[in-house]
């Protein structure tokens, strides 16, 4: 098959995955590259599981299926870990994985390369609400480098263009976010 | 200039740009954010349509209608139940041949409950006597929108672009939206021939009681004309070419030159499949993938002269004919009949938004070459 990294973000309805997914996709593309988001609802309604997925490629995404084994899967709610194996479904021992936790030991996850990011508080603290995408992928972009923080606000100003007051509060946090990864280089893995 | 931007957005701006005189749609489950996107425009004093908010599709299909027959460029989408509630005004207004143009976001039909993507809807109303495109991407989603309104008003029939509900309608990717200068150099402004509209100064009347002396012959001509859309897209697909350089054909072919083995389908698992035919090609196998773009006329030219000399033919859909077979299946064997040596095997699979995987595929090419 072709060579697409691929994404895989799990949350609940109303945490923002699919405008995480899309974030991803718009700042990828933002760097010359090719790219795909798109969401996989369940029932459409807050506090359902959803995921959304993200293809980023150095040629056009063609495939339109869905993402079975990513290479990258982030976590936006750890509840949502109870219920592996459907989280963890098509895990490669490669697979990166994002958890937005206060929790850093996750046994279920020993073997798997795995980063613990504690954004719930801080959205709760800046934003007003437990909203945590934009952190989320922020704590993705920098660990990664896949993509850079400048294409993430810039994606952040077109996503948010009918909603302006999201914009300065999601930039505050995905600051936030970059503080916390800068001094707490303890959870990046060797 | 290509943008990131979700294919219901990109689609909405395009329409946009086509600069429909009336808009009307019902906001519910299942709608689309086409039409929310348009009433955005709207509401942002972007656009110039009188953006109708109707009281059900029925009513929906209704306004466009008969903001048509004043001669109104107009547009309405929908998708799934929405299309089976419009489907008795769907058949007037190709029988009082008016050329609106409707986005179906291809979604199951009930019951069981289910909003995820099939072409159970669109298949539902294909004798209607609309031109039916299909896209194979998003991009193609976009452009078959302004090559629509083209043969719509050069044929005066409405037509229908039909394009994956969530596949393509919540897909984020770059897409490219024709500006509204260069969509005018291809659209000009709609001018509706004296006669045909509904005009104090020119009485006509629309949709009128016909007996049985002249019915049948009318519902000919209807079928003629739509026949007709077969040749007029091909030459409008041109001039598209010339100005915004991608190509769009009734069927579009994609793989090794000669193969053994294809796949024909409709819709946005072409894109899937192409990865699938690079891989097996690369393996030496001798592969490839149809898409049907034009559904309703039906080509039947172009697929015998592209399959009639292909050994094995799977035809992939994502609908069923209960009793029967499906759709397109339907229409394979028929135009190839007594045309071709072919074996034509039928593969029914995505109903009710099941995912097509390149494994899944893989095992259609395996069995058709058995």
């Amino acid at each position: 098959m072709k060579k697409y990294i691929q994404i895989r973000i799990h949350g609940r309805g109303g945490q923002g995955a699919v405008t995480a997914a899309n974030l991803i996709a718009k700042a990828a593309f933002y760097e010359g590259k090719f790219s795909q988001a798109f969401p996989n609802f369940g029932v459409e309604r807050r506090g359902a599981p959803v995921e959304a997925f993200v293809r980023i490629s150095s040629e056009p995404v063609r495939i339109q299926s869905q993402i079975y084994q990513p290479d990258f899967l982030i976590v936006q709610d750890p509840t949502l870990l109870k219920l592996v194996p459907d989280v963890l479904e098509g895990i490669k021992k490669s697979t990166v994985i994002f958890v937005n936790s206060e929790q850093a030991n996750w046994p279920q996850l020993d073997l798997l390369k795995l980063y613990t990011i504690p954004v719930t508080d801080f959205a709760r603290q800046i934003i007003g609400r437990d909203i945590t995408n934009t952190g989320m992928i922020t704590a993705f972009a920098l660990i990664t480098k896949l993509i850079q923080f400048e294409s993430l606000i810039k994606a952040i100003k077109d996503e948010f263009k009918y909603k302006p007051e999201l914009i300065s509060s999601n930039i505050k946090l995905m600051k936030q976010i970059q503080k916390y990864i800068i001094e707490n280089k303890k959870i990046r893995l060797k | 200039m290509k943008h990131c931007i979700e294919g219901s957005e990109a689609v909405a701006q395009a329409v946009n740009n086509c600069r429909p005189d009336v808009i009307s749609a019902y906001p519910i489950t299942p709608q689309t954010h086409i039409v929310e996107e348009l009433a955005l425009l709207k509401a942002n004093g972007h656009a110039n349509y009188e953006y109708i908010l109707a009281d059900s599709e029925f009513a929906a299909a209704s306004i466009v209608l008969g903001a048509s027959a004043t001669g109104g460029r107009t547009y309405t989408a929908t998708s799934s139940q929405g299309l089976l509630y419009m489907t008795e005004v769907i058949f007037d207004i190709a029988g009082m041949r008016l050329p609106v143009i409707m986005t179906v976001a291809n979604r199951a039909i009930s019951a069981p409950i289910n909003i995820w993507n099939d072409q159970q809807d669109s298949m539902t109303v294909r004798d209607s006597g609309w031109i039916m495109l299909y896209a194979k991407d998003n991009q193609s989603a976009v452009d078959l929108h302004l090559l629509a309104y083209k043969l719509a008003e050069k044929l005066k029939l409405p037509a229908m672009i039909n394009m994956d509900g969530f596949v393509l309608t919540h897909t984020v990717e770059p897409i490219d939206i024709p500006s509204v200068s260069d969509t005018k150099k291809f659209l000009p402004s709609y001018k509706p021939e004296v006669g045909q509209i509904l005009d104090t100064k020119n009485p006509v009347t629309l949709g009128s009681f016909v007996t049985p002396e002249y019915y049948q012959e009318i519902r000919f001509d209807l079928h003629s004309d739509l026949l007709r859309a077969k040749e007029l897209f091909t030459k409008e697909a041109i001039k598209f070419n010339k100005i915004f350089h991608r190509q769009h054909d009734l069927v579009e072919y994609y793989g090794t030159a000669k193969p053994d083995s294809v796949i024909i389908t409709i819709g946005s698992v072409f894109g899937t499949i192409q990865d699938v035919v690079d891989e097996l090609n690369n393996r030496g196998q001798k592969v490839g993938v149809f898409h049907l773009t034009c559904f309703r006329p039906f080509p039947d030219e172009q697929i015998v002269e592209k399959l009639s000399k292909i050994k094995s033919i799977a035809v992939l859909e994502k609908d069923i004919s209960l009793g029967s077979s499906a759709g397109l299946d339907m229409e394979i064997r028929r135009a190839l009949f007594n045309k071709n040596k072919s074996t034509v095997t039928s593969f029914v699979y995505g109903l009710g938004g099941r995912d097509i995987t390149p494994e899944y595929i893989r095992e259609i090419f395996k069995q058709i070459k058995q």
